[in-house]
């Protein structure tokens, strides 16, 4: 009895090789110069932008956004005499509307997403949860009519109401009884286009909580509020306000449902219940139409300083939401 | 002796402790009926009337009567909860209330606005402030098609290959591009029509056409198409891919042949995804496709119209009551395609999820 293996027929071992095949190699750099058009894309918006809005960025230097006059002033024959690009009140317009927005939309955005996640039935969370999400699929053209043809009387009641009794306040303060077109109307406009998202955002935060938690708190006793204290905000805070900022980018870029419910005026107003306010993004729509040369050389620089605002914003939410689960108890 | 005294012990019934009990539910009655009292109380004395007063009123009366109630009844940290249970009902309430407003007028301001020859004529012929039986939204419908079409060609192959490389390749960009994609989903949709006005329109074609709108309505299609697929292509589970590779496969074979078709289902819902969001976006098209009332289905020459457009046209220019009808029929057409696309990629994701 021999153990020796017989000698022929003994295949030789195969070559291994880690490098990848011809074809592999060509699909794999065909996949990742794919994956890069997203930074080719964003660099360009970035690059285009800058490049024709130079000129006027190296005009008005940091007046862009700390002047508020947008002017072009021309004599009989067309000729350009005098001309200010300042941003300043519809920045200005743009934080107030789109806080407003925040300050509104969010409370209830959570507490829906609480209702939905921790105390609605199967039935009506299916329901609401395919509603909500429905909502967020609308197009901002149709949040911006309905909100100027059916909201806005019902807005300016709750503004005149609010002026009424919280007047003494400088922010609910109007120099003038004019209520319509406000900021604070645009601002619960948006809020009512912000409210699906971050609906959606929290209560899938809400819904990632470990159901060992949940449990624990309420076999030591807790009450519902008492379990949603301890454990779900812990745990869910950052995916929060992660989905709050998100929602902010989204109201400062937005423009069609604005344009139709703000009164662009090119002067700094806080007072948030006067009809007076401005928006970047709706400048550029009502501007770029008749805007000359020199006037749409502005609107870039207008539109690459909104960009890098809800460049900056956005970034921040999605870091926010992805750090998701390593913080709470 | 003893048996037949067990025979008389009751087994005891199943119980069903988390059903209200009449006290609870008549407790819950009364709160009910003092809430709608308070509020009548209020909107006679204050400020608040009409509709939203009544809601307001009612809804701040019963929270405060329950926590009421509740503190007498059981104590501080009932009262707390039920506070938090009846302030999250009313925000969910708050919630709905838009929905169900924005749905119920535009169906029932828009039918009205609807004939067979919205879909047969365009607006060539007619202005907005005509009557609603001269011309229609042909223009607007073909538009909106050919662009979202274009934009979706433009879309998929670049997305589904970003996709595929945060998925399947994993290389040293992954953390950089997924954040790039989700930095793009947040650029507003007017800077990707500047974008597209200073970088081809001005310096090369100097005209608006369809093209441009489909290259800026891709820009906002391509976060929204490539998260969710990547998304999709996460939950293909990692045992199809080494099987494919074990059984001798490249990689690129593995992933035509085996991961791809495993995901096609939620690739076709990351496509429905992609074009509701583009199909009602407004401001990018005004900016770069010019807008046209009459039927173009070339893209790269002569403007183009665009359901948006139309209703944003009617909108402007008019003020009478035809055009009033011309946007909300618009608006009508625009939410049942949103509402349709919407209800395609909910039956497609609900029955994958079954299988």
């Amino acid at each position: 009895m021999s153990t020796i293996a017989p000698e022929r027929g003994v295949p030789s071992p195969r070559i291994l090789v880690t490098k990848p095949r011809r074809s592999d190699q060509f699909f794999r750099l065909v996949v990742t110069l794919g994956g890069l058009t997203s930074l080719l894309i964003l660099g360009l918006i970035l690059l285009f932008l800058a490049y024709r809005g130079i000129e006027v960025i190296r005009m008005e230097g940091f007046a862009l956004i700390t002047s508020s006059d947008w002017s072009v002033v021309e004599d009989e024959s067309g000729n350009v005499v005098s001309q200010s690009y300042g941003l300043a009140a519809m920045l200005v317009g743009t934080i107030l509307s789109a806080s407003i927005a925040i300050a509104i939309g969010v409370p209830i955005a959570v507490l829906s997403a609480l209702f939905l996640e921790f105390y609605a039935g199967k039935k009506i969370r299916g329901i609401l949860v395919s509603l909500v999400d429905l909502m967020a699929a609308f197009p901002s053209i149709l949040f911006g009519l309905w909100g100027f043809l059916i909201m806005m009387p019902s807005a300016e009641y709750w503004a005149k109401l609010l002026n009424k009794y919280f007047g003494w306040i400088p922010i609910f303060d109007v120099p003038a009884p004019v209520f319509t077109r406000s900021p604070f109307i645009a601002g619960v406009v948006l809020a009512i286009m912000i409210i699906p998202i971050c609906t959606s955002i929290s209560r899938e935060v809400f819904s990632q909580t470990p159901l060992d938690r949940i449990q624990a708190a309420y076999a030591l006793g807790a009450t519902r509020l008492a379990m949603i204290r301890a454990v779900v905000i812990p745990f869910g805070r950052s995916g929060v306000v992660g989905g709050a900022m998100l929602g902010l980018g989204r109201a400062m870029g937005e423009t069609v449902a604005v344009y139709t419910v703000l009164n662009i005026v090119y002067q700094v107003n806080w007072q948030m219940l006067f009809g007076a306010g401005g928006n970047i993004a709706s400048l550029i729509l009502l501007k770029i139409g008749e805007a000359d040369r020199e006037e749409t050389n502005a609107l870039m620089a207008a539109g690459l300083v909104l960009f890098v605002l809800t460049l900056v914003i956005n970034s921040l939410a999605n870091e926010l939401v992805g750090r998701l689960g390593k913080t709470g108890r | 002796m003893t048996t037949v005294e067990m025979r008389q012990v009751e087994t005891a019934k199943p119980g069903q402790p988390w059903r209200a009990t009449p006290r609870e539910r008549a407790f819950a009655i009364g709160n009910f009926i003092a809430a709608f009292l308070l509020a009548f109380v209020l909107v006679k004395f204050t400020g608040l009337n009409g509709k939203l007063g009544w809601v307001f009123g009612f809804f701040f009366s019963y929270i405060a009567i329950s926590f009421v109630a509740e503190y007498a009844r059981s104590g501080k940290p009932a009262a707390q909860d039920s506070l938090l249970t009846s302030v999250s009902r009313f925000a969910v309430f708050i919630a709905i209330v838009p929905i169900a407003s924005i749905l119920g007028t535009v169906i029932s301001k828009g039918w009205r606005g609807l004939h067979w020859g919205l879909f047969t004529q365009d607006m060539s012929q007619a202005t907005v402030n005509d009557p609603i039986t001269n011309g229609g939204m042909l223009a607007a419908i073909v538009g909106t098609f050919v662009m979202v079409g274009l934009a979706l060609i433009l879309t998929l192959p670049i997305s589904i290959l970003t996709a595929l490389y945060l998925t399947e390749i994993r290389g040293k960009f992954s953390g950089v591009i997924r954040f790039l994609v989700q930095a793009m989903s947040g650029v507003p949709s007017i800077v990707a029509g500047l974008f597209i006005l200073s970088s081809i329109v001005y310096p090369v074609t100097q005209q608006y056409s369809g093209l441009m709108g489909a290259l800026a309505l891709s820009i906002l299609m391509i976060p929204t198409v490539a998260r969710t697929a990547e998304e999709v292509l996460l939950l293909i589970p990692n045992d199809l891919r080494e099987a494919g590779l074990a059984l001798g496969a490249t990689q690129w074979r593995t992933v035509a042949m085996v991961v791809v078709p495993a995901v096609k289902s939620g690739l076709v819902t990351a496509i429905i995804l992609g074009v509701a969001r583009v199909i009602g976006e407004t401001a990018p098209l005004l900016l770069v496709s010019g807008g046209g009332d009459a039927t173009n289905f070339n893209p790269v020459s002569g403007p183009m119209g665009s359901i948006p457009y139309y209703v944003w046209k009617s909108f402007l220019l008019g003020g009478t009551e035809e055009s009033s009808q011309r946007t909300w029929a618009g608006l009508l057409v625009l939410l049942i395609w949103v509402m349709f696309l919407f209800a395609i990629a909910r039956y497609i994701s609900s029955r994958t999820k079954k299988g």
